[in-house]
């Protein structure tokens, strides 16, 4: 009985030190978010709190923990409630599967990537719940934009994930990147190229950030589906978006880049110094370039129309995805890319 | 192993009211909600038995995408609940009928087993893989079925299609990769006209601008 109290309790300690870190870096990533889009259109961002504005976050944190919950009369009060915890829940749940680097993984589990993929398209019920529940219009319809868009997008990016399965051949995160060990033209973005920006962009159209953000649109439908919701509750909303746009990166990184793998593996005079090495500073950095990515779309391009956003899932990127799983078979039978 | 068995009992318990609030309940929306909590809770069950893919598998395709797509369509019809329970009491008798035949049928095939013909799975060894043991399997030894049911979700599929695919006169139609091989020509026609002269048509002009601010 002590023996599992202890497990329990390590395990516990586990989970903490994964958390921890994702919740500081959601509260870091909206300081970037607002200083590149600052820099971006020749402002300073936040510079106000704290020196250079780092203490923004958590002014941010506080004002909206002070803020009155406020519920709709006619809302459902107990989905309403319980909607931004669906939303907060398999947002941090799937980060227990991504390895940082060669040891560092909380559950090294056979089907870490499908593990994933689960856990993200459960993401979805916290927006449809949270915009039933509100009992507006609004929210509904960004509920129901959400719902149609994440899981038009989820097969595109389930088919992207069957090419890096099809080469890696196996369903384990770490087994993934041992894969493409041996520098940066053996990592898989390369061969499945169209994979990996197919990958990414349903990603962001799956995370519901800009250009795919018709879910919150609100030069159309106000704020969507978090129209009705203040404070805290707003703030866990955030918080599972962030982490989610984040997820999406790691994963990125995992997947395409080689995740801990340094690029100068092998290379002759690099490749035996620190920067030879693979760690988790690879990992982080590479992680950041698609973070970037997420606030440098937001930056330049327009919101997408709701039709197109449905045309370039189905009719373009699922196509394309297919003939490039394909292609991925033919590179392993052939030799060429894994095995 | 105690805590197993605390585990599996917690998660059949969900599983049964939730399954039990599917049907019991009155909005629509409620019932689409407890049959995601109940095959959630049938996942976790799975996992105990050491089925992770398709524990996994269970979630992604019926929680994280059909459910989705009922939850959906239930939230945008306006269901009335009062009519739904209309033939309560005329169809109860071949509700209780069924209801008994499935009891029966399970309690002969555990009768017939016996509790113990199914063992508890034991933990695989390092490196053992399910997935892999599973695709194997299903690609050899039960090919066949395999193709058939592919073929089946396929028709299905074409069936689907085909009934809301249907040409309507009068939809309007956008061709985007015509719109993106458009060309300045198709679009824009420069014309010369001859200036007006005369200081009437100045004054003129001045006041139109005026008018218009």
């Amino acid at each position: 009985m002590i023996e599992q109290l202890t497990t329990l309790l390590w395990t516990l300690a586990k989970v903490l030190m994964v958390v921890l870190p994702v919740t500081i870096s959601v509260a870091y990533f909206t300081y970037f978010e607002r200083k590149v889009i600052g820099y971006m259109q020749v402002r300073r961002g936040p510079n106000r709190i704290g020196p250079l504005g780092l203490l923004q976050p958590f002014a941010d944190l506080f004002k909206m923990l002070f803020k009155e919950l406020i519920i709709p009369a006619n809302s459902n009060r107990f989905l309403f409630l319980l909607a931004p915890v669906l939303a907060l829940a398999p947002a941090l749940t799937a980060w227990a599967v991504v390895p940082f680097n060669d040891w560092m993984v909380l559950a090294d589990i056979d089907a870490g990537l499908l593990f994933i993929l689960a856990m993200t398209s459960m993401g979805v019920y916290g927006i449809l719940i949270g915009g039933w529940a509100s009992n507006s219009k609004y929210a509904l319809l960004g509920g129901l934009r959400s719902a149609a868009q994440t899981v038009s997008y989820e097969i595109a990016m389930g088919f992207a994930l069957v090419g890096v399965v099809v080469l890696a051949g196996t369903l384990n995160l770490t087994g993934i990147v041992q894969a493409q060990s041996g520098g940066i033209f053996s990592w898989f973005w390369l061969p499945l190229l169209p994979l990996f920006v197919i990958y990414f962009i349903s990603g962001v159209a799956e995370t519901n950030r800009a250009p795919f953000d018709v879910a919150e649109g609100e030069s159309e439908i106000v704020a969507g589906f978090h129209v009705e919701y203040s404070g805290s509750a707003f703030a866990v909303f955030f918080l599972a978006e962030y982490a989610n746009m984040i997820l999406i990166s790691a994963l990125a990184a995992l997947l395409f880049l080689g995740g801990w793998l340094s690029p100068f593996q092998g290379v002759p005079v690099l490749g035996d110094t620190i920067l030879g090495q693979g760690g988790l500073h690879w990992f982080l950095a590479k992680t950041v370039i698609f973070c970037f990515l997420y606030l440098w779309f937001r930056a330049t391009f327009p919101r997408y129309r709701y039709d197109q956003i449905m045309r370039l899932g189905w009719k373009v990127f699922i196509p394309i995805t297919i003939v490039w799983v394909m292609v991925a078979g033919v590179l392993r039978v052939s030799g060429l890319y894994g095995g | 192993m105690p805590i197993i068995e605390l585990v599996f009992y917690l998660f059949g318990t969900i599983l049964i009211l939730a399954a039990l609030g599917v049907v019991t309940v009155g909005n629509p929306v409620y019932a689409a909600l407890y049959l995601v909590l109940a095959f959630f809770s049938a996942a976790c069950i799975w996992l105990l038995l050491q089925a992770e893919f398709l524990a996994i598998v269970l979630v992604l395709v019926y929680v994280g995408a059909v459910m989705v797509l009922f939850l959906f369509v239930v939230m945008m019809l306006d269901v009335k609940t009062a009519p739904l329970r209309e033939g309560f009491t005329r169809f109860l008798p071949v509700g209780l009928l069924v209801a008994f035949a499935m009891a029966l049928q399970m309690f002969l095939v555990i009768w017939t087993r016996g509790l113990e013909a199914v063992p508890m799975p034991q933990p695989q060894p390092e490196g053992y893989s399910h997935t892999a043991e599973l695709g194997l399997l299903l690609y050899t030894d039960y090919l066949f079925a395999f193709e058939i049911a592919a073929v089946l979700l396929l028709v299905a599929i074409i069936a689907a299609i085909m009934l809301t695919h249907r040409r309507r006169p009068n939809t309007k139609h956008q061709d985007p990769s015509r719109q993106v091989r458009v060309t300045r020509e198709e679009r824009v026609r420069l014309v010369s006209m001859p200036a007006e002269g005369g200081s009437s048509a100045g004054s003129d002009a001045a006041r139109k601008r005026g008018e218009g601010s």
